[in-house]
């Protein structure tokens, strides 16, 4: 009586019970994880022909590009990399925390985690999305600027919200071409820009819903030492979605 | 057939209750056996429709375009009394692509793991299930999401782009309407699909073989069926970006493929490839790791040379990601050419291997003429002509003149069809048995082999010859002088119905009154014969433990098979695969 008491007291993860057609609960965890890397290697080559296009085009129309990378601002990245940096090491130590039963410390890490997912598209969409829509700029960068200044003639341009005349409506496609633009394939620079980042951002979302789905799980206590198999694969994704972006960051921002 | 009562009691088939029971348990099961059942449902049943748009092809084909007196003629899909030469063309477009799309991304491409790799993959390892039974379920329902999107695209009117969906025609046709972004959206969707049943696949032979049965243990048609489940995994997803860069490039415009956006046409062409021919693979591995089944078992022969067959089989995997390039030889510098050229003739190696295996393992084997070693037979006749005819295409000076003709056209559907079909008719009636725990009726069954083996082959041989004379494919007319040929071809087009027409009838009889198929109608020695036809709900009563190789008929008497039958110096007649009797608990 008394053991079965205990048993029905153990925590979610002590009574999980492997599927019938696995051999052992190491077997399965092995043939999950065994399976993700090979999704995941499926994701790599997703966005590897967003790169492809990239390098292409950048070797095709290097103007575009330079003009391209320039208008936009390295500050905004550089954020947003930290935000991702930062969120994946909390993803890794969710997943010690699991290993080590150390439940509440595992649902703040997990909470951090879908926190910085979530600043992160917030800033892509509200600071650099939408104002490239709408024809403002939200700048942190003195030098760029005067850089936007030279571009627009606009020689007011100074405080953090800026509105540069003729840069309005600069939505991706066709529709994208601006007065002032010096490359006439700077379409394509958006283009790649967009889908690039678009795509990277779903992924954001698809990984904080992933990540939310075994935060309300671990509640219930389901993930410990002998069984976190849902934390190591929502990490594993979260850690990709950061690696891309580490990919990304550099092309877009930074070379010019 | 889940309402026969004349199979073994616990079978994957039995009813559990009512229609209504049946029906549910049938849409939410995670049994790879049912899902594999599913599967050959719903790829017969597209199959069927890229068949019927192909008749109307051939149809279509029958006559040239002639005006007299001002009135079309020869034009199936003209108006009556229309003028313009080019009247039914529209709609002829809309056909031949129907039958391209469907037949490569719907049938093609899943079927034969999809059907026959999810069946059998698992019961051949000895394995209870794939590794993600409820991700298999689920590629079943992006399967079906998918079709509907090319069905809805093709209800809608249909696509003209040809299955290639080749930039900047895909980009500005079909503008006013959403056709073409919807039958592309579909490519993407099966891509999906694909991506999880091989994802499946790999990690199921990773992990989930039997005791005893190592690497070089396995049947060869896990072999193949595991490298073109890497391939199906590697290279999927590079369409995936190329079909949803198209989708935005239709939707936003977003110029990566549009020359005049400053986009490059030839860029779609290279990405479509990277995937595109690597899937050829996809679609003939399987065939070949069904020939090697059905040549062993009903040639009663070990396999010649086995580990150079497991070998060539990743082989052609590796080679198949770096010769793309030989589908765009006019479009790339003639430096590029002469690479993807040479680099097209080291597919021809480990094929040839494979050929040369199967060839020399018949020899002096003790060939047993059934419906599925006809088909083996047809395939190996086929395959062999399909991959020689590939030889002058991957050679540049003989491919200026041959490309885009019906040459090519020939060439690909005996590779394919003479392939991937009949090696899919050979599986489909080696393992019926077993699946359905049915036999059929094999006289009947071979007739109709033998029809459509000379059906293939008056509509595709001749269609060699119109090539070569320079016809080019994708035309609803043509000069007088090729009209014989095309009507022997349409002919064979017929033919070829009617013979499929009577395997659908030995089906369709073997389900209704076929006898009951014993454990192990052909002697064969692989695990999935082990078990009862049809395999129970777990596959196994007893999980098995691996004592011989696959093909040990020299030595081994076949499970379930009487050792009297078999008088084989020094074999002992309990050397069977299953560790304990076969007994239901």
């Amino acid at each position: 009586m008394s053991t079965l008491h205990s048993k029905s007291d153990a925590p979610l993860w002590q009574k999980y019970k492997h599927g019938h057609h696995w051999r052992s609960q190491s077997e399965e965890f092995d043939g999950i994880k065994l399976g993700f890397w090979l999704f995941l290697a499926t994701e790599i080559l997703l966005f590897g022909g967003i790169f492809c296009a990239y390098a292409i085009f950048r070797a095709m129309y290097p103007g575009a590009w330079l003009e391209g990378s320039q208008s936009l601002d390295w500050r905004w990245g550089s954020i947003n990399t930290v935000i991702l940096l930062l969120s994946s090491y909390t993803a890794a130590t969710a997943v010690f925390c699991a290993q080590t039963d150390r439940q509440k410390r595992l649902q703040l890490n997990l909470i951090i985690t879908i926190i910085c997912g979530g600043i992160f598209v917030a800033i892509k969409f509200l600071f650099e999305y939408t104002p490239k829509w709408s024809g403002y700029f939200f700048v942190l960068d003195p030098s760029f600027a005067s850089h936007a200044a030279e571009l627009t003639g606009n020689k007011a341009f100074f405080g953090l919200f800026q509105e540069v005349a003729g840069y309005g409506g600069k939505r991706p496609g066709e529709l994208f071409g601006y007065p002032f633009a010096t490359d006439p394939n700077i379409g394509l620079w958006w283009g790649i820009y967009y889908s690039g980042t678009a795509l990277h951002a779903l992924h954001v979302l698809v990984g904080m819903a992933l990540l939310a789905r075994v935060l309300v799980k671990s509640f219930k206590q389901t993930y410990g030492p002998t069984y976190y198999t849902g934390v190591e694969i929502a990490a594993l994704y979260w850690h990709l979605v950061d690696l891309i972006w580490i990919f990304l960051f550099p092309m877009l921002y930074l070379i010019h | 057939m889940a309402h026969d009562t004349h199979h073994h009691e616990g079978s994957y088939l039995t009813p559990k209750g009512g229609p209504m029971t049946v029906i549910w348990d049938w849409a939410t099961t995670v049994d790879h056996k049912k899902i594999g059942v599913m599967y050959l449902f719903a790829i017969l049943f597209m199959f069927f429709l890229g068949g019927i748009s192909a008749i109307f092809v051939r149809l279509e084909l029958w006559e040239p375009t002639r005006i007299v007196e001002g009135v079309v003629q020869g034009q199936l899909f003209a108006q009556e009394g229309a003028t313009s030469i080019s009247a039914g063309n529209d709609i002829y477009n809309r056909i031949f692509t129907l039958h391209g799309a469907i037949m490569v991304f719907m049938v093609l491409v899943p079927s034969v793991p999809a059907s026959l790799g999810n069946f059998f993959l698992p019961l051949l390892i000895g394995a209870k299930d794939v590794a993600f039974p409820r991700l298999n379920l689920l590629s079943w329902y992006i399967y079906v999401l998918g079709s509907l999107f090319a069905v809805t695209a093709i209800i809608l009117g249909g696509v003209d782009t040809g299955w290639t969906f080749y930039t900047p025609y895909s980009t500005t046709t079909d503008l006013e309407y959403w056709r073409v972004a919807i039958m592309v959206l579909g490519a993407f969707i099966l891509g999906f699909s694909s991506i999880l049943t091989g994802l499946n696949f790999v990690v199921t032979v990773h992990k989930l073989r039997a005791p005893g049965m190592g690497w070089f243990d396995m049947p060869l048609f896990v072999w193949n069926i595991y490298a073109a489940s890497i391939l199906q995994v590697l290279a999927t997803p590079v369409i995936g970006i190329t079909l949803l860069l198209l989708v935005l490039e239709r939707v936003l415009r977003i110029g990566i493929f549009d020359p005049a956006l400053g986009g490059d046409p030839v860029l779609y062409q290279h990405f479509f490839w990277f995937y595109s021919h690597p899937v050829v693979y996809v679609m003939i591995l399987p065939g070949m790791a069904i020939i090697s089944e059905v040549i062993t078992t009903h040639a009663r022969k070990s396999m010649f040379g086995y580990r150079a067959m497991a070998y060539s089989g990743l082989g052609i995997a590796g080679v198949s990601f770096i010769v793309w390039g030989h589908h765009m030889f006019t479009s790339m510098s003639e430096a590029a050419s002469v690479v993807f050229s040479a680099l097209t003739f080291l597919v021809a190696i480990p094929t040839a291997v494979k050929v040369f295996n199967w060839t020399v393992t018949l020899y002096k084997g003790s060939i047993a003429v059934t419906t599925p070693m006809l088909y083996a037979l047809i395939f190996l006749f086929l395959f062999a002509i399909g991959g020689l005819t590939g030889l002058p295409l991957g050679t540049l000076a003989t491919d200026v003149h041959l490309h885009d003709s019906y040459f090519v056209v020939a060439h690909f559907h005996y590779v394919m069809m003479g392939g991937t079909l009949m090696a899919l008719m050979a599986g489909l009636h080696h393992w019926w048995p077993k699946m359905f725990g049915k036999l059929y009726n094999e006289p009947v069954a071979k007739f109709a082999a033998i029809v459509v083996f000379l059906g293939f082959n008056l509509t595709f041989f001749t269609q060699f010859f119109i090539g070569v004379q320079g016809m080019p494919r994708r035309y609803a007319s043509y000069p007088d002088a090729f009209t014989t040929l095309h009507q022997w071809s349409t002919i064979g087009s017929l033919m070829l119905l009617v013979g499929f027409l009577i395997h659908l009838f030995v089906f369709v009889h073997s389900l209704v009154a076929g006898r009951k198929a014993p454990q192990n109608p052909w002697g064969s020695l692989t695990l999935e014969w082990a078990t009862d036809s049809p395999p129970p709900e777990h596959n196994f009563h007893h999980e098995p433990l691996v004592t011989h190789g696959p093909y040990d008929y020299e030595s081994v008497v076949p499970p379930g098979m009487d050792p009297a039958d078999y008088p084989i110096p020094g074999a002992s007649p309990s050397a069977t695969v299953v560790r304990s009797p076969a007994k239901p608990d």
